[in-house]
């Protein structure tokens, strides 16, 4: 840092003879740097060191426990949120399983109620259908009657000769036989 | 660099004119100079143990020590106490934290080993904070840098060293250690000359950790001084800013080396430590 040739001139320059130079080594001085430095070291090893470098060591302690925990907590808060994950996918599935099965139920049902009704309606509709039939045939024979007798008291008035009834009768018949059914 | 040119110049005026100021400034002195408020005579403790005169004398350095020790007290006690409100540290004490878990994670752990680094950690620690808050002193008006006296440095490298043979040997067994001083592999014949050389390896780790501290210490100090010297040397107030701007950025320089330093001397401890633990490597 300085010239070094000088500097050692300079100390040779005032490191000889005369008291006080440079280079002198004082015993006195010696005893008591001494003395005051293993003092200070005792003393500050009980007062200053001791604490201090517990206290470091507590508190790197601190530190590493509460990084490690807070690692632990990292890690199970992911495991529950795996699990809760997996969990609402069963949730999920499930629900779509008992929507599905309700579907499936709700159509059969649907099926079911139609058919029923089909096969109950066509059963009124045949009933009704064979009512008809029979009330056509009834009406028909009651009117075959009617107009037999229409017609003979007609064909009586028109002629005014009675015939014989019977064959008369005869007579009508084989005319209505003849007409159309409807 | 402009600077050294600069220092030059002064060292070629100090011939004739006195620049010993500099050096006045720089090293230990028994008193404490408050310039306008007078100097403060620290007191002197000398006596004679077994026929050795000792000088124990409290010096500008030594108070500079303990201030440096005394601040640092506060600090950490204060770090450590945030500690107890809350693990969350706030302002001062979430840099210091900073800083302490550099020296952790990036100092101790990488030469040490993840772990051995704890238990090295305090005296790392301590001697970074340490030599950080004293060069930072030496910055503060009316301050001096205990770390720019050699006596100072060499005895924190010194306990360095003690802390890295200490090491060593409590891993490997003192036998074990001083075995693995010599690499495998190393011819018989060679082993003697090879241990005698890791021997003096062993030494010339403290030796390069005083002088590195000590010289960039100084030779900052020594830059800004003779900056502001020039003002006076050349005898006109015309050469003030450029001295004022290049002391400056001189400053600001030693503000880095100050942290720099700190981390250099911590870095190389840990680094030694390291190695006297895993000798196989």
């Amino acid at each position: 840092m300085f010239n070094v040739h000088l500097f050692l001139n300079f100390i040779l320059l005032y490191s000889g003879g005369e008291k006080g130079g440079l280079l002198d080594i004082n015993p006195g001085l010696i005893f008591w740097t001494i003395v005051t430095f293993i003092l200070l070291l005792f003393l500050l090893k009980k007062v200053a060191w001791k604490p201090m470098l517990e206290a470091l060591k507590q508190r790197e302690d601190t530190i590493r426990d509460a990084l490690e925990k807070s690692q632990q907590a990292k890690i199970e808060a992911e495991k529950i949120l795996e699990e809760n994950k997996k969990n609402l996918a069963l949730a999920e599935e499930q629900t779509k399983k008992i929507i599905d099965e309700g579907k499936e139920f709700s159509n059969k049902l649907k099926a079911d109620i139609l058919e029923k009704a089909n096969q109950n309606a066509k059963k009124i509709l045949d009933q009704a259908k064979l009512e008809i039939e029979r009330k056509k045939e009834e009406a028909l024979g009651e009117l075959k009657e009617v107009v037999a007798d229409l017609t003979i008291q007609a064909t009586e008035k028109l002629i005014d000769e009675s015939l014989d009834k019977k064959k008369h009768r005869q007579l009508v018949n084989k005319f209505i036989s003849t007409l159309p059914k409807h | 660099m402009d600077s050294t040119q600069v220092l030059a110049d002064t060292l070629q005026k100090s011939e004739d004119n006195s620049s010993s100021w500099i050096v006045e400034h720089i090293t230990d002195s028994s008193v404490l100079d408050i310039e306008p408020f007078g100097v403060i005579h620290l007191p002197s403790i000398q006596f004679n143990l077994f026929g050795m005169d000792l000088d124990l004398s409290i010096t500008k350095h030594v108070v500079f020590l303990w201030i440096a020790a005394i601040i640092l007290l506060i600090l950490m006690r204060y770090t450590a106490s945030r500690y107890k409100k809350s693990l969350i540290p706030k302002g001062i004490a979430n840099v210091i934290e900073m800083i302490v878990t550099f020296i952790r994670d990036e100092i101790a752990a990488p030469t040490i080993g993840e772990n051995y680094a704890v238990k090295f950690l305090p005296f790392l620690g301590t001697i970074f904070f340490f030599i950080l808050t004293c060069n930072l002193l030496g910055l503060l008006p009316y301050g001096a840098t205990a770390t720019s006296n050699i006596s100072v440095t060499g005895s924190l490298a010194l306990i360095s060293f003690l802390m890295i043979q200490g090491a060593g040997m409590k891993k490997n067994g003192v036998l074990g250690y001083i075995k693995g001083l010599i690499p495998h592999g190393v011819p018989v014949f060679l082993i003697p000359i090879m241990f005698v050389v890791e021997l003096l390896g062993l030494f010339t780790k403290p030796f390069a950790l005083t002088i590195r501290l000590f010289a960039n210490m100084t030779a900052g100090h020594v830059v800004i001084l003779a900056l502001i010297g020039l003002i006076f040397i050349l005898k006109t107030p015309f050469i003030s800013p450029v001295s004022i701007l290049f002391a400056l950025f001189i400053y600001l320089l030693e503000l880095l080396v100050a942290l720099i330093q700190a981390y250099i001397f911590t870095m190389l401890s840990s680094l030694f430590i390291g190695m006297a633990i895993h000798q196989e490597h």
